[in-house]
């Protein structure tokens, strides 16, 4: 255990000047900083809207394409900073010779690879949250504070992120095995827009594919979303976490994570 | 011993690189390994790091077996394989700090190093603005940082200019007389070995041609009687004849192993009474570098 930290932390250090890091937090922050801009620039179109409104076309926005392209892309381009940043520099025999077993590694890179999928998610709900009660603040005439979304965010990212573990392990044993770039960003190109056509058809089997779980994870939530006029005429959100896609998602998470290892003890270290 | 393997093989597909290897590194010595490039040096070095999975035969360091001490052992060596493996984005010594943590040893250790390697001016100058040799010293500096009881070091002195090269030599017979460390040190330059190491180990095709002291090694290289003569066939049957051993015969010269100068003015005499007419006689002592390249050559 005390090895899988100090190479948590070694994963930290090593990143944390580098793009691997940073795009996690500068995503959420640029996008919904052009998205406080674009609401604010249209607040006058948008004022007469009730605050739920406001606040489903606010975070929606993001969501939309959160689940088709953004989320996948940025798991895609994680995996492979996380792990070329050893490839670059030529640094897996110095990480598999030090004192410290090779599952300690081998994990710690991996959950460091999850860990910044979380914090860029849970800053997607932070900043969604910061812009728009900052927007109610600036343009007093937005009824922002007359819902509060807070709960159903966070069990909405949370869930996304619940279905994007099942796509994290693979592109991270795809980046951990090809040295270059475009393996691992083309097969996950190709997956997400395979996985986006399969889950936007219907297609019954799209459960079982992992690109298509985070596609999956939003239209659930669209169709839960109309479902139901809760009490005192607001919508109520159900987000339900154990769907067959996010246990799919999860079991593909583990079963790669234990094959990656075997990988890794069989693979002699270049 | 420090190092000992026994019957050590390792194939990449169907292609032996490593042939039946049984090292001997006692303590205290710097061993030189040494081998042309692709004799076999870096894959043995990565097989004692366990970069490799042993396929066949056994690796004992400090006499524990490698596969189940990996940890302990490991603690206990540090190592620079190949171009030293530095983060290009972080600075010399932001590398040696990251490092550090990974090894629980305290950052004032860190500064200790980059003195020791003189890396103090370029401390916080990203590593990828260093020069090869800078690298390379950041490397024996990331190799120390644990004050380990064994180096393994391969072709340390790579890209190195001659003060760099003399720089590391004195390092390491300094980590040796002085503190006591044990040093693997591969190379495929006999020059380098001969001036720093105590034990040598010789290597081609994956095979050990040679191992003992360096002294062992020196032994090897006989002086030779060169006599340049008329017909080198028959004055060496002749020779053979009258009970001097003849060690080699060409068209131009042949060889009888040196005693003294009397044995030689001996010869002359004998050959010169017998109508073999000699244009040139001397005493010859093959150099180590010939010695080895006749040893890696042979095999």
């Amino acid at each position: 255990m005390k090895g899988f930290i100090l190479s948590f932390r070694s994963e930290f250090y090593k990143t944390r000047k580098t793009m691997a890091f940073w795009s996690s937090v500068l995503l959420p922050l640029l996008l919904c900083l052009l998205l406080f801009i674009g609401f604010y620039s249209k607040s006058d179109q948008i004022s007469k809207e009730p605050g739920v409104m406001l606040w489903l076309q606010f975070s929606g926005a993001i969501l939309g394409i959160m689940g088709t392209l953004i989320l996948p892309m940025l798991i895609v381009f994680v995996a492979y900073s996380v792990n070329n940043i050893e490839h670059k520099a030529d640094t897996w025999k110095t990480l598999f010779s030090l004192p410290i077993s090779k599952l300690s590694v081998y994990g710690a890179k991996y959950f460091y690879a999850f860990f910044l999928i979380f914090v860029c998610l849970a800053l997607f709900v932070l900043f969604t949250l910061g812009f728009g009660n900052l927007l109610s603040v600036v343009k007093p005439s937005l009824r922002f504070s007359e819902y509060h979304i807070e709960g159903v965010l966070t069990r909405v990212y949370f869930k996304l992120f619940l279905a994007s573990l099942g796509i994290l392990s693979i592109q991270f044993l795809l980046s951990l095995l090809f040295r270059d770039f475009l393996k691992p960003m083309g097969i996950g190109f190709i997956c997400t827009i395979s996985g986006d056509i399969l889950a936007g058809n219907g297609w019954k089997y799209a459960y079982l594919f992992p690109y298509s779980h985070p596609f999956l994870a939003i239209q659930s939530l669209e169709q839960g979303k109309n479902a139901k006029p809760g009490p005192g005429g607001m919508p109520e959100i159900a987000v339900d976490f154990f769907t067959k896609d996010i246990g799919v998602s999860l079991a593909i998470a583990l079963l790669v994570f234990v094959a990656g290892y075997f990988i890794v003890l069989k693979k002699s270290v270049k | 011993m420090v190092i000992r393997t026994e019957g050590l093989t390792f194939n990449f597909g169907d292609q032996t690189v490593v042939k039946s290897l049984s090292l001997q590194v006692p303590e205290g010595a710097i061993y030189g390994f040494l081998g042309p490039n692709g004799a076999g040096k870096t894959t043995t070095i990565k097989l004692l790091m366990n970069l490799l999975k042993t396929q066949h035969g056994s690796i004992h360091i400090f006499e524990k077996e490698l596969q189940s001490n990996r940890i302990n052992i490991l603690s206990q060596i540090g190592s620079l394989i190949e171009q030293p493996a530095i983060y290009l984005h972080l600075t010399g010594k932001e590398n040696l700090l990251n490092r550090a943590l990974l090894l629980e040893i305290p950052a004032k250790r860190v500064d200790e190093m980059l003195d020791l390697v003189h890396l103090k001016d370029a401390a916080n100058k990203k590593a990828g603005q260093y020069s090869l040799g800078m690298k390379q010293r950041l490397g024996i500096g990331l190799a120390l940082l644990s004050d380990p009881k064994l180096l393994i070091l391969d072709e340390p002195t790579n890209g190195l200019d001659p003060n760099g090269i003399i720089e590391v030599r004195e390092l390491l017979i300094k980590l040796v007389t002085k503190y006591q460390k044990t040093v693997f040190v591969s190379s495929h330059l006999l020059a380098e070995i001969e001036r720093m190491a105590t034990h040598v180990g010789i290597i081609n095709h994956g095979e050990l041609l040679f191992q003992g002291s360096i002294e062992e090694l020196q032994a090897l290289s006989q002086p030779l009687v060169q006599i340049e003569a008329e017909n080198t066939v028959d004055a060496a049957n002749f020779l053979k004849k009258n009970k001097v051993d003849v060690a080699d015969v060409n068209e131009h010269q042949l060889f009888v192993p040196y005693t003294d100068k009397k044995q030689m003015g001996e010869i002359n005499a004998l050959l010169n009474q017998n109508g073999f007419t000699v244009y040139s006689i001397g005493k010859q002592q093959k150099d180590l570098e010939k010695l080895f390249l006749a040893i890696t050559q042979n095999a």
